[in-house]
């Protein structure tokens, strides 16, 4: 116990003196976000310096072994990390779907080789990585995926057509479900496996959605090779690694709306609501919805941690980030919802500098993806009432 | 600290839910209420709480009790909540004791702990006034008289107040309706002369009274804690309670829901069970993630009314508020999942419902917590 007190008193000494004054704010655009890839760009100096000193600390991923580029933390020491990070307010150095997705799916299923291959490109931000999973008959019901990889020789052959991947565009290297047994039945005739995206064969096509914006690509396979030793896992077992790291997709997308840090909800709405004398904002209505709201938050984010700690006592149920995805991105539409109705017409603006190209309406927009992508509320209850309840049929 | 029981504390969650469940299932709630039990709780089961040291878990070892904290009062209460044992652990356990042992003098202490610790000695917590739970609108009057006070007004949802041997009254000795200056908490015997305790039957038959004040005289001993100081004690019990009633209704809120899945497996109608109908399979789902997150939100209260006592105020109002929510969701879900056979006395559903009600207002409802957290946040 003393021991991880100095180790929380040497985190906090590090933090201070490393992370610069401007990494301490909170992120106001997605330019704040670093991505990391062969063509990343730094968006500010002190960007480019936090980064890299977290980099050289290993503290990208911090509780990866550090022969992998990790920093080596136990789950205290990690979760210590994280709660002096939070209390300075200091930024994410490195977002990364291969922190959060493929590098775990890889330390439980990877060769040796791959991940000596592909951890420490991960962690010092080298590669970006990209998921390619949903289909455009593949939804919902994921495991029905068509995409081919063909046997020849040492490679596969792939051919097929991939949507809703985020950052294609971006990304340097994907992960990628195929189905490799066209014959077997649909959840066991699919692999897991990883290829360049600048491969022969390999074309994107970003998506405009609501918000005005892309995230999300159409990615095509015409005849791309990759080789059979890229395969994660067995053959034809890709959907254990597919569900395993899923969990931890669901896991990420239940945080975000925890990370929306910032302003309080309760100040932002005082700005164009305005309060009474008393200082109470001057719509109860909404003033009560943003109370609510902050206690669901609460709640939430001690459930997040409470997940943490579950899991490291060995009493978690696996399909929990089901549970945590399904509260989580409902409670992120909920604070968008607030946030248009605090800014009331001023938040409508689209496209003028005084509502930054209208950030708040588009992130609003944004949102509604997120009960969807990762697997959707109905289906995320589903796992609940299959899996975790128990409930006959389901 | 993580975010889990401990072991010790797993083996007292064991013990209290072997001797609860043993001794007090639901039929002996019902059957209370059926014979209109005039103390409304089992003294022999008391016993047995004390004698397995439950009713001196709040009390510091000096004074006989075990010295333990609210994570381990959440504990028991949580295994009080699954059963709906009537017992006086609320009000004299967790809530007298706290209110002595954080303020009280050593003759105070000496007096009165080592008794609650043995099971001895029932006391309860007088502080509501009105309707609703409002701790600054006490109006109470104490005014000084010769050598102590004299107490004219009345209080109501005295929970156990017609058992008990010691009040703890909340009185109003300065300042107005609505100022946090100018209370103060009595020690008072409720067989004074000028007392009147009515016990009142609630929705829940569990024990609850009104009582009346008319010219009551207690000493200048009789102060529990500083003269027109009292805010700050009163709000650090409350704070108490409600992390302990929170945790009444975490228990209650699984056990109703534990219930309602077992009957989606057996209950069958149109050739099937009515757990293969997806409608059923989200609300359950829903119900049970929002149980999960409550439960957080409750051990995450607790954890910091042990550990930081002076900053637990707003995660106690989450825990309070959202306990609150979850609590009337899983009875609501519960009885209408049952269909007609959630309506009847027969069943035991309904009796979770009645609760989940009280223990609602019981030292405010989630309205309450609500618009205590936007005070806190200055908005």
């Amino acid at each position: 116990m003393s021991g991880l007190e100095d180790f929380r008193r040497e985190t906090r000494g590090w933090l201070e003196a490393n992370c610069p004054p401007e990494m301490r704010r909170p992120m106001t655009s997605e330019g704040d976000t670093f991505w990391g890839g062969r063509n990343a760009k730094f968006s500010s100096e002190p960007q480019r310096v936090w980064f890299e000193r977290m980099r050289d600390k290993g503290w990208t991923v911090p509780d990866w072994p550090r022969e992998y580029g990790g920093g080596g933390l136990d789950a205290a020491e990690h979760k210590v990390l994280r709660e002096e990070m939070a209390a300075m307010g200091a930024r994410s150095p490195l977002s990364s779907f291969g922190i959060w997705m493929l590098g775990p799916a890889l330390l439980k299923y990877g060769t040796e080789a791959q991940k000596k291959e592909h951890l420490p490109k991960i962690a010092a931000g080298l590669i970006r990585w990209c998921q390619g999973y949903s289909e455009p008959n593949a939804g919902s019901d994921l495991a029905s995926l068509q995409t081919r990889a063909d046997s020849d020789g040492d490679d596969y052959v792939i051919n097929g057509q991939k949507i809703w991947t985020s950052y294609a565009n971006y990304a340097d290297w994907i992960f990628c479900l195929v189905r490799t047994d066209p014959a077997a039945k649909k959840h066991d005739g699919i692999s897991f496996i990883l290829f360049d995206m600048a491969s022969k064969g390999v074309s994107t096509k970003p998506i405009l959605l609501i918000s005005g914006y892309s995230p999300f690509c159409e990615t095509f396979f015409d005849n791309v090779r990759v080789p059979k030793s890229h395969v994660v896992g067995a053959v034809n077992r890709g959907w254990d690694v597919a569900k395993y790291l899923l969990q931890h997709e669901r896991a990420m997308i239940s945080g975000m709306g925890e990370r929306g840090v910032g302003r309080p909800l309760g100040q932002v709405a005082a700005d164009s609501v305005g309060a009474d004398a008393q200082g109470r904002l001057e719509d109860s209505m909404l003033r009560s919805q943003i109370s609510t709201f902050e206690i669901d938050e609460a709640a939430l984010s001690a459930a997040a941690e409470r997940a943490v700690d579950l899991a490291k006592a060995g009493q978690s149920h696996p399909a929990f980030s089901s549970a945590m995805k399904y509260y989580g991105t409902e409670l992120n539409k909920r604070r968008h919802e607030i946030l248009m109705s605090a800014g009331g017409a001023d938040a409508l603006e689209w496209e003028s500098e005084r509502s930054k190209g209208g950030a708040r309406a588009r992130a609003w927009l944004r949102t509604k993806a997120n009960s969807i992508e990762g697997g959707t509320s109905e289906v995320m209850l589903g796992i609940v009432a299959k899996r975790i309840l128990d409930l006959p049929g389901a | 600290m993580a975010l889990v029981l401990t072991e010790e504390q797993t083996m007292l969650r064991d013990s209290a839910r072997g001797l609860i469940s043993d001794k007090a299932p639901v039929s002996h709630l019902r059957q209370l209420r059926d014979s209109q039990d005039a103390a409304g709780f089992s003294r022999d089961l008391w016993k047995a709480f004390a004698e397995l040291g439950f009713s001196g878990l709040l009390v510091p070892e000096k004074f006989g009790g075990s010295g333990l904290g609210c994570v381990e009062a959440g504990v028991v209460m949580e295994e009080i909540g699954r059963t709906l044992m009537p017992s006086p652990f609320l009000s004299t356990a967790v809530l007298a004791a706290s209110a002595l042992s954080r303020g009280g003098s050593e003759a105070q202490k000496s007096a009165h702990l080592p008794k609650i610790s043995d099971g001895s000695l029932l006391a309860a917590f007088a502080i509501d006034e009105g309707a609703k739970h409002r701790p600054l609108q006490i109006k109470l009057q104490a005014v000084r008289s010769g050598n102590g006070f004299r107490l004219n007004g009345a209080k109501a949802f005295v929970v156990d107040g017609h058992t008990a041997e010691l009040l703890i009254v909340a009185a109003r000795t300065g300042g107005a309706a609505g100022e946090r200056e100018g209370l103060t908490l009595f020690l008072v015997d409720p067989r004074s002369k000028g007392i009147a305790i009515e016990r009142t039957a609630m929705v829940d038959s569990h024990n609850a009274a009104r009582i009346e004040f008319a010219n009551a005289e207690v000493d200048a001993d009789s102060v529990l804690g500083e003269v027109d100081q009292g805010a700050a004690l009163l709000e650090g019990v409350l704070n108490i309670g409600r992390g302990a009633v929170a945790s009444e209704m975490v228990g209650l809120s699984e056990e109703v829901f534990g219930r309602t899945v077992a009957y989606l497996k057996e209950r069958k109608q149109f050739g099937k069970l009515i757990g293969e109908f997806q409608a059923l399979q989200h609300r359950a789902a829903q119900l049970y993630i929002d149980i999960e997150i409550t439960r957080a939100a409750v051990l995450k209260a607790l954890q910091t009314l042990d550990r930081d006592f002076e900053h637990a105020e707003s995660a106690v109002a989450v825990a309070k508020a959202r306990a609150g929510s979850t609590a009337t969701l899983a009875v609501q879900e519960g009885v209408q999942m049952h269909g007609g056979m959630g309506m009847t006395d027969q069943f035991d559903i309904g009796f979770f419902m009645k609760r989940a009600r009280v223990c609602q207002e019981l030292f405010g409802d989630t309205n309450y917590h609500a618009d205590q957290l936007a005070r806190m946040k200055s908005y």
